[in-house]
């Protein structure tokens, strides 16, 4: 094994231990993907009675709130497992370990798959006894919405990260509620054409936007917009290069700054 | 720079420090310090709240970025090639913890895989035994004693068998027999693994009885230095104490209101 799969892995180990030891922090990453699916999934129960577009793409409403998860668990998974290392005033130990910067946030990303794997999938397969429907019959494009949105996720997470190197536990409240300022935006719930003219030019610069527009269009459509799912790739490269930028920028303003000995207090 | 020759790197001192300096915002930290430690002695690093240890520690570790000077530690320059040395080296410290609901075996795992330690097992069972850990190996960290947690911090800073050993007040808030029981443990690394260690402690009988040479530092700077014996004879006094107080209560007399410029 690579010296940096080794301690990439360490990483995931650590957190693999506290799950292991914390049954408490893997009922809260299933918790709220469950408890909307259910609001949601009721409410298209509702609404389907009420509005031909709801009864024509059932499941839309499910389906949206299953992918919004797996971009907020995608960046939760990032912040948390920082916040845990601050929590534990144990930035230090890692820091003056072999580990570099970047492998330390390669090991978030790989931490933020494993935490929205384990607070999504259980949703979703909770939407198929419950409401008849299944996220999974999307197929293919499933994987890239999956995909586009977690690496989202990520650079949102990395730019949470370089903000709480740079403010400490002061900034904690910004890597719980940053990512919820994008759902308006983002045409979760609705297409984007329901957001004043003004508004649209800048919610198409969301990757997000991207996707949910592409997930209606595969849903109540049947169709498979390529180009919705490049602009968004294109979007996603962008932002996770400019996260990267900020949280390794973040790391070694601590270093000038001195604050890693005392980053979490 | 090219890396220096195999050669060159082995018979290099353990740390090389020369003009480091630090400054912040409001304050300089470091400002200036030179000092070597050559490879299997021990140094010292005296000096009241405030006299800029810690900085010179996380400058060291590569934590903290200088704002001038050069840190070489066995022959690599610490602020350009700090990844080369850090696998060879560890530090402790009060100031830094553990994951409290990690066991201290499940916390020792993780740090002998980040710093690639072979057969990680064997050698976590070889420190619990040597640092009477064995019955707390399955103990989340969180519920550990003091002295239990600090022999926690020295079985992480020993797991990579270190050349280099940092540490920042080892025996803080520990009863006697434990921080004795520590030092002595800490000689014996020292003797059997040829390590260097650099020492930043309060505890004065800790400095006389481990350290080869102590730096006395005042307001970032290194105001005196020598072997605890030359230092003690220099300033007339019995003990290190006196001699800490001393070299703090100058500095103090210097500021205080009328003193001479």
């Amino acid at each position: 094994m690579s010296g940096t799969a080794r301690r990439v892995g360490a990483i995931m180990l650590r957190h693999f231990f506290l799950w292991r030891g914390s049954w408490t922090r893997l009922f809260d990453l299933v918790y709220w993907p469950v408890l909307q699916v259910m609001i949601w999934g009721f409410m298209t129960e509702f609404l389907a009675g009420k509005s031909s577009w709801v009864a024509q793409a059932g499941g839309v409403f499910i389906g949206a709130v299953l992918l919004w998860d797996v971009l907020v668990r995608g960046q939760f998974g990032m912040t948390l497992s920082m916040l845990e290392e601050m929590w534990s005033r144990n930035l230090a130990n890692l820091f003056v370990s072999p580990l570099r910067p970047w492998e330390f946030a390669v090991a978030l990303m790989s931490l933020s798959i494993l935490r929205s794997l384990i607070g999504v999938v259980p949703a979703a397969l909770l939407a198929i006894p419950l409401f008849g429907y299944s996220v999974f019959g999307l197929g293919l494009p499933l994987l890239a919405f999956w995909s586009l949105l977690l690496v989202f996720g990520w650079a949102i997470g990395l730019a949470l990260c370089g903000l709480l190197l740079r403010f400490g536990l002061a900034a904690e409240s910004y890597a719980w509620a940053s990512v919820f300022l994008l759902a308006p935006f983002s045409g979760v719930y609705y297409p984007v054409a329901t957001l004043p003219g003004w508004l649209q030019p800048l919610a198409w610069c969301l990757p997000t936007t991207h996707v949910f527009e592409g997930m209606r269009a595969a849903m109540v459509d049947g169709t498979f917009r390529w180009e919705l799912m490049l602009g968004a790739l294109a979007l996603d490269l962008a932002c996770i290069a400019a996260g990267f930028a900020i949280f390794l920028g973040a790391v070694a303003s601590a270093r000038r700054r001195g604050s890693l000995l005392s980053t979490g207090e | 720079m090219l890396p220096q020759s195999m050669d060159d790197a082995r018979s290099s001192p353990a740390i090389e420090v020369s003009g480091l300096r630090k400054a912040f915002a409001r304050a300089i930290a470091v400002d200036g310090i030179d000092f070597v430690l050559p490879r299997g002695a021990v140094l010292g690093l005296l000096g009241g709240n405030g006299a800029g240890k810690t900085t010179t520690i996380g400058m060291l570790l590569g934590l903290v970025l200088p704002t001038g000077g050069r840190i070489r530690v066995m022959g690599e320059d610490m602020v350009r090639h700090r990844h080369r040395v850090l696998p060879r080296m560890n530090f402790s410290s009060p100031y830094v913890d553990f994951p409290a609901r990690l066991t201290v075996r499940e916390n020792l795992r993780v740090f002998a895989a980040l710093y690639g330690v072979r057969d990680a097992g064997d050698r976590i069972a070889a420190l619990a035994s040597d640092l009477h850990l064995r019955r707390f190996l399955d103990q989340r960290a969180g519920s550990l004693s003091a002295g239990q947690k600090t022999r926690m911090a020295l079985a992480k800073a020993l797991v990579n068998e270190p050349e280099l050993l940092l540490l920042d007040e080892p025996t803080a808030s520990l009863d006697p027999d434990t921080g004795d029981w520590i030092r002595a443990y800490l000689e014996a690394y020292r003797r059997r693994a040829g390590a260097a260690i650099l020492l930043a402690s309060h505890n004065m009988a800790e400095v006389e009885r481990l350290c080869d040479e102590v730096l006395m530092m005042r307001e970032g700077r290194i105001v005196d230095r020598g072997t605890p014996a030359a230092l003690r004879a220099r300033f007339g006094r019995e003990s290190m104490e006196q001699v800490f107080l001393d070299v703090a209560r100058a500095g103090r007399d210097a500021d205080a209101p009328g003193a001479a410029p």
